[in-house]
């Protein structure tokens, strides 16, 4: 059985299409099995909604009279990077004011930052702009300060250079005092395990060797269509991964893409993780085209079928000297409790999968609808077969080129 | 018999009623069961306090009607606590700190959080602990 992207457009477009959620698909596969569900299902949708560090966005502010060019830029006092040419900035999503006290009064709290600014910038709240410049013969201007809105700018796009990371590790703390990490506060002697995936639900995990995720490949993020632009930073396909193919920890990542004027900012939040800083909760949805067999085998994995490490983040993870202590599955995660060390330890996940679920039903209507065309892939992202792995950064006093 | 009542709340003493044994007096006069879980005197000598007290629903009344005859005031938790569901996203960060289970999953298949005030003691603990700052207190 084979089937191109085409055929499952044309499906679309006559409203005849068969769509499944990454959820929904299970019991149906297990009903028909995998040739029928095959011959029968055109897509698969996916979801998953969690802080996601490695975002930001670009903004197009104008031009002023007399014209800047913007060397240092504060978005509501959060630093934006202005060194790319005269009016673009590009906002990160963990930068916090300058004024942020941070940890110095330890948990720091963070409450606002670039996650933050994202956000009300889609709400459509104005933004308090301010920037300073040196001044040329072309660029007069040095200080510049206004309110802006998004429906003012010219361009704001989200572009993420990691996102949607496919698995990752399980946060716990075996020393004897708080820890407050990006996955959350963990209690002393093994208190609480805390995860960040939607597990069966999540993109990468239904399309575990990028078969159809690829470079150009349409998305649902924040509410809108974007795009997959690249590879994402970090991204390793060459991770151990089990007999069912699917990673056992972090691995394939991707690098995304969308118009900012577009979103909802119920699927792009600012996130405050305490004692550790700012960042920003990204909804994705990626439609999987049910190619062939192989496709279904996929798309069809479950929580209990997909494990993830359980990391010390009191030694092992901030020393860079990680040993995995063991490995749970997502159903055990889910159900609020896991074995780890033969001590039964409560379990949080920072991701929702409420909204990874709402995500993937939102795109799953979108096609129904035929307002989602699919898109083959332009290009494929680095797969097991490139070798690419991802390695520490190694510190050195000379050069030796 | 009547069956006991019981209810989380929080008191303010004004100043001039920080050093008189209240308590005592709604345990020994009320016949209720108090239990404490924070109280603090500010720094402008005034007193915060959340208890739960239990008894049976008339000496309850009975004493919250002396704590109003004597000047203080109180409120019942979920008046204090808010958790706002238009911001809460579902993930799950709080319920691994909140220690009387008051924020937690019934279902584990929908994975919804649900606030349960009646068990809620307002520590404040979840406030920080939620990276979308969905659950405020105002005392």
């Amino acid at each position: 059985m084979q089937r191109s992207i085409e055929e499952i457009n044309e499906k679309i477009k006559k409203n005849k299409a068969i769509v499944f959620t990454a959820e929904e698909i299970i019991p149906y596969v297990e009903e028909v099995g995998y040739k029928k569900a095959a011959e029968r299902v055109d897509v698969v949708t996916t979801g998953t909604f969690g802080p996601m560090c490695s975002s930001g966005a670009f903004l197009n502010l104008g031009h002023t009279t007399p014209r800047m060019k913007i060397q240092r830029a504060w978005l509501n006092g959060v630093l934006a990077y202005g060194g790319l040419a005269a009016v673009d900035l590009f906002i990160g999503a963990t930068e916090i004011p300058d004024d942020d006290p941070a940890n110095r009064i330890h948990p720091g709290l963070f409450k606002y930052g670039g996650g933050h600014v994202i956000e009300d910038l889609i709400s459509g709240k104005d933004i308090f702009l301010k920037a300073v410049s040196y001044g040329t013969d072309c660029y007069p201007r040095k200080e510049l300060e206004t309110y802006i809105n998004i429906r003012d700018l010219n361009q704001a796009y989200i572009y993420n250079p990691r996102n949607c990371y496919q698995n990752y590790n399980v946060a716990v703390n075996l020393s004897k005092k708080v820890i407050y990490t990006y996955l959350g506060v963990l209690q002393p002697n093994l208190g609480n395990a805390n995860f960040s995936s939607a597990g069966q639900l999540s993109p990468l995990l239904n399309d575990p060797y990028y078969r159809t995720i690829g470079i150009g490949t349409k998305i649902f993020l924040g509410g809108a269509q974007g795009f997959v632009s690249w590879e994402g930073t970090q991204h390793n396909p060459t991770a151990p991964r089990g007999e069912n193919g699917v990673p056992k920890e972090g691995a394939g990542t991707i690098a995304v893409t969308g118009d900012m004027k577009k979103m909802n900012a119920r699927y792009i939040r600012g996130v405050s993780v305490m004692g550790y800083g700012a960042s920003m909760a990204v909804g994705i949805g990626i439609p999987i085209p049910i190619i062939d067999e192989d496709m279904i085998r996929f798309v069809t994995v479950k929580d209990e079928d997909i494990l993830a490490p359980v990391v010390d983040y009191s030694m092992a993870y901030p020393s860079n000297k990680i040993k995995v202590l063991s490995y749970v599955n997502y159903r055990d995660l889910r159900s609020g409790e896991v074995e780890i060390k033969g001590k039964k330890v409560p379990t949080a996940s920072l991701s929702s999968y409420p909204i990874a679920r709402e995500i993937a039903n939102t795109l799953k209507t979108w096609i129904l609808k035929g307002e989602f065309l699919l898109t083959e892939k332009v290009a494929s992202l680095p797969g097991v077969e490139s070798g690419q792995g991802f390695y520490p950064l190694k510190i050195r006093s000379e050069r030796i080129k | 018999m009547t069956k006991t009542q019981s209810r989380n709340i929080l008191l303010h003493y004004p100043k001039n009623l920080t050093d008189k044994p209240i308590i005592s007096n709604l345990i020994k006069n009320y016949d209720l069961t108090v239990n404490i879980s924070k109280a603090r005197i500010d720094q402008d000598e005034e007193g915060t306090m959340i208890i739960e007290i239990s008894g049976t629903s008339e000496n309850i009344n009975d004493g919250l009607k002396y704590l109003r005859e004597i000047g203080v005031t109180y409120k019942p938790i979920s008046k204090v606590v808010n958790w706002n569901q238009d911001k809460c996203t579902h993930c799950s960060a709080c319920t691994v700190v909140c220690p009387v289970g008051a924020l937690y999953i019934p279902d584990r298949n929908n994975m919804l959080i649900t606030f349960d005030e009646k068990k809620c003691i307002a520590c404040g603990l979840c406030v920080p602990a939620c990276p979308y700052r969905a659950i405020t207190i105002s005392e």
